[in-house]
C-alpha cells in the first residue's frame, strides 16, 4: 500500500509540518534583534540589543514575574500533597466508589479554564474573600492537583504493598513505614509531578485572568496588553523563554541517553 | 476504609481524605455548585442581596436572546439576514469554529501521526518528538504571539508575500471567514500538538500487520485507512478532538488577540458581562451555558465514536 | 527470648467466605512448628492473625499468653519472612537488616555491626554494600531471615519461604532454617504445602484443609498414623480402595476382604476407605492363605535409586503401587507379570472420609 513514493511524500510532509511549528517562533524570536519597532523580523532595518535592555528595565514585567514565580510556588506547594493524598486515598479504595471518586478528581482537568475561574471567584466571594493572585493560586491548584494525582497514581501501580507489612512487621510506626517506604518510591514521579505542576501555572491564562483582579502574572501581563501597542520588548521575551526551553530539552535528553547507556552496563 | 486505617494508620488516613476533601469540596464541587446558583440569581445592588427581589429563575440564561438585531450574513456569495441576537450568533459561530478548527488539526495531525508511528524509522524518532516538544513546552502565550506577529497587517508574512511579487500591499489575514480566520489559523496552530499525541499513541497501539494483510488482500490505501487503521484509532481520535474541541471553544488568549474588530468569541462575552457590567451572575449562567455545551459535545463524540470515558482520559 | 502462641477458636470470615473455622491450637515456646495444607486451606490466613495483619472474627490469638485483640502488627513481639520475601528495594542489604533497629531510633554504627554480626550468623559475608536486585534467590533469603532475627522476635513467622527455590537450594535452606531454630530457640511458625518439608523441619505438623486443622502430632505420628482419610492422602503415598467396614471387622472391598486396623471414629456404618502405604506392601507370587491379597499384573517399573516403585492394576482396573528396595536377591516382577499385592492388617488402616477432600476422579 505505502509505496517509496507515499513513505518520500510523509518523509517532505514530516519536514514540513516541523517547519510548520517551528518557523513561526523563529520569526518571532528574529523580531527581537531587530532595531524597527515593529515587532517583525521583516523588514530588517538593523541588528539591535534594544529591546532586551528595555524588556529588561521594564519594572513592571519584573513585578509580574515575581507574581508568577510565587504563584507557581505556591501552586507546586498546595497541590502536590493533595495529589499525593487523593492518589494514596484512590488506591486503596475499589469497585463504585473508586469509580466515582475517580471521576470527580479528573473533572477539573476537562472544565474549561473560564469556568474554573468564574467558580472559583463566585464562590470566595460568598466569603467575603476578594479577587486576587491568591485565589488564582486556588484556582490552578483545582486542576493541576488532578495532574499530579495522575502521575502519582500511576507510580503507585508499581509498588508491592508488601514492603509496607514488612516494615510494619519489623516494628516500624506508619509515619516511619511511610517516610522510608512509600514516599522514596514516589520520589520520581513527585519530582515529576512538582516540575509539571510548575510549569502549568506559569503558562495558564483563562483561569488566572478570571481570578487575578488587578494583579499581574506574566502571561496575563502580555496576553492583556497585546492588542494595545506590542513592543518587540515581548520578543525579547521570547527568545529568552524559547532559549531556556531548548536548552532544557537538549540536557533532558542528553541525561535521559545517558541514563538509558547505564542501564544497558549495568544489565 | 476500615483497610486503609489498617495499612496506614487512623492519622494518615486522615490526612489523606482531608487532603482530599479540601480539593475536591472547597476547589471544585462547591465552587460549581455556587456558579451553578448565581446563575439563576439576578444582578442586584448590594442592598438588596437575600431581600425580596432575590429570586430564582431563567433570566440570566435566557438573556442570550434578548436584544435580537438584524445580522447580515455572506455566505460564499449568498447574503442572507438573520433576526438575532447578538450573544447567540456569537456562541453559534464560537461553536462552529471550533468544530473547524478541530477537523482542521485532525486532518493536519492524521499523516503526521502515522508518519510517526509506522513510517519514520525508531532511531531519527526520538530526534524528531523532541523537536516537536519544543513548541509544547513553549507556552500557549508564546506560540499565540507567533502567529499573531506572523499575520499582523504588515507582517512577515504579508512581506515575504510582496517581495516575491504575490501581493500588493497589506493583507488583513484575520478578516475572512467573518472575521475569524486569524483565529482559527491560531487555534490550529496552538493546539494542533493535542490532537497529534492522542492519535499518534493509537497508531502505535495499530499492529503493522494488520496493514500488511490489507494490502495482501488488495485494499487501496484509501480503504486501508477507512476500514483498519481509523477504527482502531478511534479512540485516540476521540480523545484528541474532545481535546482540542473544548481548549478551543474555552480559548481566551488568542480570540483576544486575533479577532478583527467586528468578530468575537463568547469567552469574550463572558469576561465583559463579568468585569465590564459586573454582573456576575450572568457571567456565571453564560459560563455554564458553555460548560452544558462542551459536556453535550463530548458526550455525543463518545457516542458518535463508541469510546468510554476511561479511553479518553489519557 | 521465646514465647507461645495460642489460638483460641479463631474463625475468619471474608464476606461470605469462611476462612478459618474454630481452630484451637497451642504452640509451645521454642517449638518449630508447621501449618500443612494445600492452597486455600487457611494456612496462610492463621499467619496473618498471629502476625496481626488482620484480626479474627471470632477468638483469641495469644502469643505468651497474652491477649492480642486490637494489637497492631508493629507492637507485636513477631517477625515475618514474606513469600516474596519483600526486601526494601532502595535499601541496601545492611539497611533492610538493620531497619528493624532503625525505627527504634539505634544510631548508624551500633546498626551497621549488628547488620554484620547477622550476617555472619546466616552465612552471608560481605554483601553488606550491595543492593537487594544484586543477589541470588538464596541470598535474599538469608537476608530475609537475617532481617527478622534482628528485632529478637519471640515468634517467628515463615510464608512458604522455599517455594520460590530450585531443589537443591531448598534442601540446603530446611537444614539451615532448622539449624538457626535450634541456635536461637525462637518459636519459628512455618507454613507449607510442601510434606516433605514439613515433616523433615518440624518438632509439630497441623494439617489443615479448608479452615479446619485435621491433625496435629508429632511428623511420625502424622505418616503413620493419620486420623482420617485427607491426612493419608495428603502426606505420603498410598494404595486406596473403597469398600465398607463389616461386623467381623473386616473391611470387604470389590477385590476381596481384608484383616485391617481401624482408625479413630471408625465404625461399621461409617463412610471410609482403606490405605496402604505402597513401602507396606510386598509382591508374592504365592501368598499364603487368610493372607491379604490382591492380586494384580504389573504395568511398569521405576527405578529411582536405592528402591523401585512398582505400578501394577487390580482386575477392576484400580492402579496400585509397591515401593521395594533395590535388592539383588529379590528383584521385582516383570513388567506383564501376574503377582499379589500383600499386606499386613497392621498396615492396612481403615480412616473415615474427611468431607475436606475431594474423592472423585482421584489423584
Amino acid at each position: 500500500m505505502k509505496t517509496t513514493a507515499s513513505h518520500r511524500f510523509l518523509h517532505a510532509y514530516g519536514i514540513v509540518f516541523l517547519a510548520y511549528l517551528i518557523v513561526p517562533l523563529l520569526v518571532m524570536g528574529g523580531a527581537a534583534f531587530n532595531s524597527s519597532k515593529f515587532p517583525s523580523p521583516l523588514p530588517w532595518t538593523g541588528f539591535t540589543w534594544r529591546w532586551f535592555n528595555e524588556l529588561f528595565a521594564d519594572s513592571n514585567m519584573w513585578w509580574a514575574t515575581l507574581n508568577t514565580l510565587w504563584v507557581a510556588i505556591a501552586v507546586v506547594a498546595l497541590s502536590v500533597p493533595i495529589g499525593t493524598g487523593a492518589a494514596i486515598l484512590l488506591n486503596n479504595l475499589k469497585g463504585r466508589s473508586r469509580t466515582i471518586l475517580y471521576a470527580v478528581m479528573i473533572a477539573p482537568i476537562l472544565t474549561p479554564g473560564v469556568v474554573i475561574g468564574v467558580s472559583t471567584l463566585v464562590f470566595w466571594l460568598r466569603w467575603g474573600v476578594p479577587a486576587g493572585l491568591h485565589l488564582s493560586i486556588l484556582g490552578q491548584t483545582s486542576f493541576i492537583a488532578a495532574y499530579v494525582m495522575l502521575m502519582v497514581l500511576a507510580r503507585l501501580q508499581s509498588f508491592d504493598g508488601g514492603l509496607e507489612e514488612a516494615a510494619l512487621d519489623l516494628g516500624a510506626s506508619h509515619w516511619q513505614s511511610l517516610r522510608r517506604i512509600l514516599l522514596p518510591h514516589l520520589y520520581p514521579a513527585l519530582g515529576t509531578a512538582a516540575v509539571l505542576a510548575f510549569f502549568q501555572s506559569v503558562e495558564n491564562f483563562n483561569t488566572t485572568q478570571f481570578t487575578r483582579g488587578s494583579q499581574m502574572t506574566l502571561t496575563v501581563y502580555y496576553g492583556a496588553r497585546g492588542r494595545s501597542g506590542v513592543s518587540p520588548t515581548i520578543n525579547a521575551l521570547a527568545v529568552i523563554l524559547i532559549t531556556i526551553t531548548v536548552v532544557a530539552a537538549i540536557g533532558f535528553e542528553i541525561w535521559r541517553r545517558r541514563k538509558e547507556a547505564q542501564k544497558k552496563l549495568a544489565a | 476504609m476500615q483497610a486503609m486505617v489498617r495499612r496506614y494508620g487512623g492519622f494518615i488516613t486522615g490526612l489523606s481524605l482531608a487532603l482530599t476533601a479540601f480539593w475536591l469540596l472547597v476547589l471544585v464541587l462547591i465552587p460549581y455548585f455556587d456558579m451553578f446558583e448565581s446563575s439563576f440569581r439576578p444582578y442586584l445592588p448590594f442592598v438588596d442581596i437575600g431581600g425580596p427581589k432575590d429570586i430564582y429563575s431563567l433570566n440570566n440564561y435566557l438573556s442570550i436572546f434578548h436584544n435580537p438585531t438584524d445580522i447580515k450574513v455572506n455566505f460564499f456569495g449568498f447574503e442572507t439576514k438573520l433576526f438575532m441576537s447578538i450573544h447567540l450568533w456569537v456562541f453559534f459561530l464560537t461553536i462552529a469554529f471550533s468544530c473547524l478548527s478541530t477537523f482542521l488539526a485532525f486532518l493536519l495531525c492524521y499523516p503526521l501521526a502515522y508518519y510517526l508511528a509506522k513510517v519514520l524509522e525508531p532511531g531519527r524518532l526520538a530526534t524528531f518528538m523532541l523537536i516537536l516538544i519544543i513548541p509544547m513546552w513553549v507556552s500557549e502565550l508564546l506560540r499565540t504571539f507567533a502567529m499573531f506577529i506572523l499575520l499582523a497587517f504588515n507582517g512577515p508574512l504579508t512581506i515575504l508575500l510582496q517581495s516575491i511579487g504575490v501581493v500588493t500591499g497589506g493583507v488583513r489575514w484575520t478578516w475572512s471567514l467573518w472575521g475569524y480566520s486569524g483565529v482559527v489559523f491560531t487555534l490550529i496552530y496552538v493546539y494542533v500538538l493535542f490532537m497529534l499525541f492522542p492519535v499518534y499513541n493509537a497508531m502505535t497501539s495499530l499492529d503493522s500487520n494488520q496493514i500488511e494483510a490489507a494490502k495482501d488482500l488488495g485494499a487501496s490505501r484509501w480503504r486501508i485507512h477507512r476500514r483498519v487503521v481509523m477504527p482502531h484509532c478511534k479512540p485516540g481520535i476521540a480523545s484528541g478532538c474532545v481535546t482540542v474541541f473544548m481548549l478551543c471553544v474555552g480559548s481566551l488568549l488568542v480570540p483576544g488577540l486575533l479577532n478583527s474588530p467586528s468578530s468575537q468569541w463568547f469567552t469574550e462575552l463572558i469576561y465583559s458581562r463579568m468585569f465590564v457590567e459586573n454582573d456576575w451572575n450572568g457571567g456565571a449562567a453564560y459560563a455554564f451555558l458553555m460548560l452544558i455545551f462542551c459536556t453535550i459535545f463530548v458526550t455525543l463524540t463518545m457516542r458518535l465514536f463508541k469510546v468510554g470515558l476511561a479511553d479518553i482520559a489519557k | 527470648m521465646t514465647a507461645s502462641v495460642e489460638l483460641r477458636g479463631v474463625t475468619m470470615d471474608f464476606d461470605k467466605y469462611r476462612a478459618v473455622d474454630n481452630v484451637s491450637v497451642k504452640i509451645e515456646p521454642g517449638e518449630f512448628f508447621s501449618f500443612l495444607g494445600p492452597s486455600g486451606c487457611g494456612k496462610t490466613t492463621i499467619l496473618r492473625m498471629v502476625s496481626g495483619f488482620i484480626e479474627p472474627t471470632q477468638g483469641q490469638v495469644l502469643i505468651g499468653e497474652q491477649d492480642m485483640a486490637g494489637i497492631g502488627p508493629n507492637k507485636r513481639p513477631t517477625a515475618m519472612i514474606f513469600q516474596n520475601l519483600a526486601l526494601f528495594p532502595l535499601m541496601k542489604v545492611w539497611e533492610n537488616i538493620s531497619f528493624g533497629l532503625e525505627v527504634r531510633g539505634i544510631d548508624k554504627a551500633a546498626r551497621r555491626k549488628r547488620a554484620e554480626e547477622l550476617l555472619d550468623l546466616v552465612d552471608l559475608e560481605g554483601v553488606a554494600d550491595r543492593y537487594p536486585a544484586q543477589l541470588s534467590g538464596g541470598q535474599r533469603q538469608r537476608v530475609a531471615i537475617a532481617r527478622a532475627l534482628a528485632v529478637e522476635p519471640k515468634v517467628m513467622l515463615l510464608d512458604e519461604p522455599l517455594s520460590a527455590l530450585d531443589l537443591k537450594l531448598r534442601q540446603h535452606m530446611r537444614a539451615e532454617l532448622r539449624a538457626i531454630q535450634k541456635r536461637t530457640k525462637v518459636t519459628f511458625i512455618y507454613i507449607t504445602h510442601d510434606q516433605g518439608e514439613a515433616l523433615a523441619m518440624s518438632d509439630r505438623v497441623a494439617v489443615m484443609s479448608r479452615g479446619h486443622i485435621q491433625q496435629v502430632d508429632v511428623p511420625q505420628n502424622i505418616y503413620n498414623e493419620p486420623t482420617n482419610g485427607f491426612v493419608a492422602s495428603f502426606v505420603g503415598e498410598n494404595n486406596i480402595f473403597t469398600g465398607a467396614l463389616s461386623a467381623t471387622k473386616n473391611f470387604t472391598t470389590d477385590v476381596g476382604a481384608f484383616a485391617v486396623t481401624t482408625g479413630q471414629g471408625v465404625s461399621h456404618d461409617s463412610k471410609c476407605r482403606l490405605y496402604v502405604r505402597p513401602e507396606h506392601v510386598s509382591l508374592v507370587a504365592k501368598p499364603k492363605a487368610g493372607a491379604n491379597a490382591v492380586p494384580a499384573t504389573v504395568e511398569d517399573i521405576s527405578f529411582e535409586g536405592n528402591f523401585a516403585v512398582v505400578h501394577l492394576r487390580d482386575k477392576t482396573g484400580r492402579k496400585l503401587s509397591a515401593e521395594l528396595k533395590n535388592d539383588a536377591s529379590t528383584p521385582p516382577p516383570a513388567v506383564g507379570a501376574s503377582t499379589h499385592v500383600v499386606f499386613g492388617p497392621e498396615h492396612a488402616r481403615v480412616l473415615l472420609d474427611s468431607d475436606a477432600v475431594a474423592y472423585d476422579g482421584e489423584e
